[in-house]
């Protein structure tokens, strides 16, 4: 199965949208979508779920599927994506981009508010991706493409137990790669910095904000490109590069 | 199963300046994004003062702004829900932006019924203010393609309105300047186009005269606009170029727009606006018609969004922002009017350079409050001087009155309540259509005692 961008002209590609409701993933799916993908869609809301299905089949998606399912429980994802690529026929991409804010301040005092951002962004992950590396390395085709953050590159005390599940996260994905790339799989890391939203509508600022349309064609294309590590917008490359080598002497005390 | 990313959202209340258009007046609200059509009214729900459903804030005054409320903005629920290619009718979520009905649309062969002269609207606010375009006077207003929608208050009740449904509520609906309940989906009937050019013909006239005799020649072409130099007195007085144009009905690639990559890149400052103005539009112009008439095969961006090119042009304008004036005429009065209008405004010296000239057709509109009606329309900017601007906006708006026309809410920061419950006495009648928790600041502006 090639992993270039197709049309509707020839085979669809088959894709597994785990959080599917969420912004970016949205995004990201209108542009394949657009070009005729076949889709699954994991999301935990059924009514949202059914309103980002609709969108995308008036796309132009050539096949859509839903399921309804908290991927917390970790016990349903072999049965759970089991019956997705039996329902899309295959697989291309698995793109995972559900995961948690939380709230710092919450889990700073309370551990199992900590536990719970620490088990959606990284133990679940980590669940449907051993999963789903196994599949693709059976087949010896696919692209894993994971959502992690620019907030897992160094501590901060603003969101360090959000930063610290996508440091885990990146840092199993890179061991990912790196066992799996030679069998033919390809693993993508994305680290995305501050996106605009609906939040930043009207604010003096807002354009210096990333547009989750650009972040979403960012994405796509770095999966065409078969790319490792996409950082977006690209600044957050040399951003990240320069706050992941500060001393940490200095860094203690700086309010970043 | 309860919903985190939901509260999330809820709390995350900003305070930010939300600016209109004009960038006048300026006024703090909290900003509540719209993300999912069951977002409202959960999240207003323990929200006692001030709501007001907002887009992308392409009206001019501050009917889209509430000072120290809410602004629910509904940019982020933008999905499209069904299109139907016999018919043309595409249903979406009030988020959605005419930029984004056209990126979807025009591939597919289809385009918008009426637009304004800008696309980054959204459908939501398109029914609010009822918009025209250079196409009223064959096709009437938006809201006349707009086949249903369901509108929820605050109460929690939703409702479908349509010609047939909750005729009311449809009626106050449209124009209904966002206050009868928060559009969360709406259906419109989209054309059939085969190419993306526009048979386009420019023809300089010399005054009202002139441009009322090319609007009775093109009575059947679709679209007609004018420009019109307001500066300039005597021999030069109310001269213009008036624009017409068709879809091309040749078959060419409908392929879509590409992204505007020109932002206009600092705020410039006061003193600058005159010169820089008056030199761009006068390239655009004396440069682009300096012959009696041009004939031209041309894209359909530059014909209807000729500004949409320069994202955030309104900088041009400086700190102080600018103030837009829109009247209609009835065509009892149309001509005398427009011509003391333009003799006033051009004795102030204070107006920009080129407004906007057209005549409305006499396809009635479907809102209650809807501003167009058969006559003459004009629409110019004033960039804000205090002292100056004021004193004579007030002028036109009276003059406005006496000849019968009225003036335009989405472009408005400066009418008095007097003049609009003048401009529109069944604004009464609509208040009862109004949820209770929804205002703005511009109704609180013009019924202060209601």
């Amino acid at each position: 199965m090639s992993t270039t961008p197709q049309s509707t002209s020839t085979t669809p590609r088959k894709i597994l949208v785990l959080g599917a409701t969420s912004g970016i993933a949205e995004a990201t799916c209108r542009i394949w979508a657009a070009q005729g993908a076949s889709l699954f869609l994991v999301a935990r809301n059924a009514e949202k779920l059914a309103a980002v299905a609709a969108d995308l089949k008036t796309r132009g998606a050539s096949y859509i599927d839903t399921a309804v399912a908290d991927l917390d429980d970790t016990d349903q994802h072999p049965s759970l994506l089991a019956h997705a690529i039996n329902s899309l026929t295959g697989m291309d991409i698995a793109y995972l981009a559900h995961g948690v804010l939380g709230d710092q301040t919450d889990a700073e005092r309370d551990f199992n508010t900590a536990a719970q951002i620490l088990h959606t962004n990284f133990m679940a992950p980590v669940s449907l991706l051993t999963w789903l590396a196994n599949f693709c390395v059976q087949r010896r085709s696919g692209t894993l493409a994971v959502l992690s953050s620019v907030a897992g590159d160094r501590g901060r005390k603003s969101n360090y137990v959000y930063g610290s599940s996508k440091a885990g996260l990146s840092a199993f994905l890179g061991g990912l790669r790196n066992r799996i790339d030679r069998e033919g799989v390809t693993v993508l890391t994305i680290k995305p910095g501050p996106i605009k939203t609906a939040m930043t509508a009207g604010m003096p600022k807002s354009e210096k904000f990333a547009d989750v349309d650009s972040v979403a064609e960012s994405i796509v294309s770095a999966i065409d490109k078969r790319r490792d590590i996409l950082y977006v917008p690209f600044q957050w490359q040399p951003i990240m590069f320069i706050i992941r080598n500060i001393p940490e002497m200095i860094f203690k005390k700086l309010n970043l | 199963m309860p919903d985190p990313t939901a509260t999330q959202e809820a709390t995350s209340l900003v305070q930010s300046p939300f600016e209109s258009w004009g960038r006048y007046p300026t006024y703090g609200a909290k900003l509540l994004p719209l993300h999912w059509q069951s977002d409202f009214p959960a999240l207003t729900a323990n929200l006692h003062n001030g709501v007001l459903p907002v887009g992308m804030g392409r009206s001019y005054g501050d009917v889209c702004l509430l000072k120290d409320g809410n602004l629910l903005v509904t940019t982020a629920m933008n999905r499209l829900i069904d299109f139907e290619p016999e018919t043309g009718l595409l249903t979406a979520e009030a988020g959605v932006t005419l930029a984004q009905i056209l990126d979807f649309a025009v591939p597919r062969g289809f385009f918008l019924p009426v637009t304004p002269g800008t696309k980054y609207v959204t459908l939501g606010g398109a029914i609010a203010n009822d918009i025209h375009g250079k196409n009223h006077h064959t096709a009437g207003t938006f809201g006349r393609h707009v086949t249903q929608f369901e509108l929820v208050r605050s109460d929690g009740s939703r409702m479908i309105c349509s010609p047939t449904e909750n005729t009311e509520f449809y009626a106050a609906t449209i124009g209904g300047l966002g206050l009868t309940g928060v559009i969360t989906w709406a259906m419109l009937r989209l054309k059939p186009i085969v190419s993306r050019k526009i048979d386009y013909e420019g023809i300089q006239f010399h005054g009202i005269d002139e441009f009322l005799d090319l609007t009775n020649q093109a009575s059947d072409v679709e679209y007609t606009v004018s420009w019109v130099d307001v500066t300039s007195t005597g021999r030069n007085f109310a001269r213009g170029v008036f624009m017409q144009g068709d879809h091309s009905g040749r078959k060419d690639d409908l392929k879509p727009s590409p992204k505007p990559k020109l932002i206009f890149p600092f705020e410039a400052p006061g003193f600058a606006l005159n010169a820089l103005s008056v030199s761009l539009f006068n390239t655009a112009f004396f440069h682009k018609q300096i012959h009696k008439r041009v004939v031209a095969l041309q894209d359909y961006e530059p014909f209807f969004y000729p500004l949409d090119k320069v994202l955030r042009w309104n900088r041009m304008y400086g700190k102080r922002g600018l103030l837009q004036f829109q009247y209609v005429i009835p065509w009892e009065h149309a001509k005398e009017g427009t011509v003391a209008i333009l003799r006033e405004v051009a004795k102030s010296g204070l107006a920009s350079f080129l407004a906007v000239l057209k005549a409305f057709g006499d396809v009635p509109s479907p809102g209650m409050m809807s501003f167009p009606k058969p006559g003459i329309t004009l629409a110019l900017d004033f960039p804000i001087k205090p002292d100056k601007s004021f004193p004579l906006f007030q002028r036109l708006a009276d003059m406005t009155l006496e000849f019968g026309g009225r003036l335009y809410p989405a472009k408005d920061a400066a009418m008095t309540a007097p003049q609009f419950q003048a401009f529109y006495p069944q604004w009464q009648h609509f208040a009862q259509y109004r949820d209770p928790l929804l205002t703005s600041s511009f109704w609180e502006r013009v019924t202060p005692n209601s």
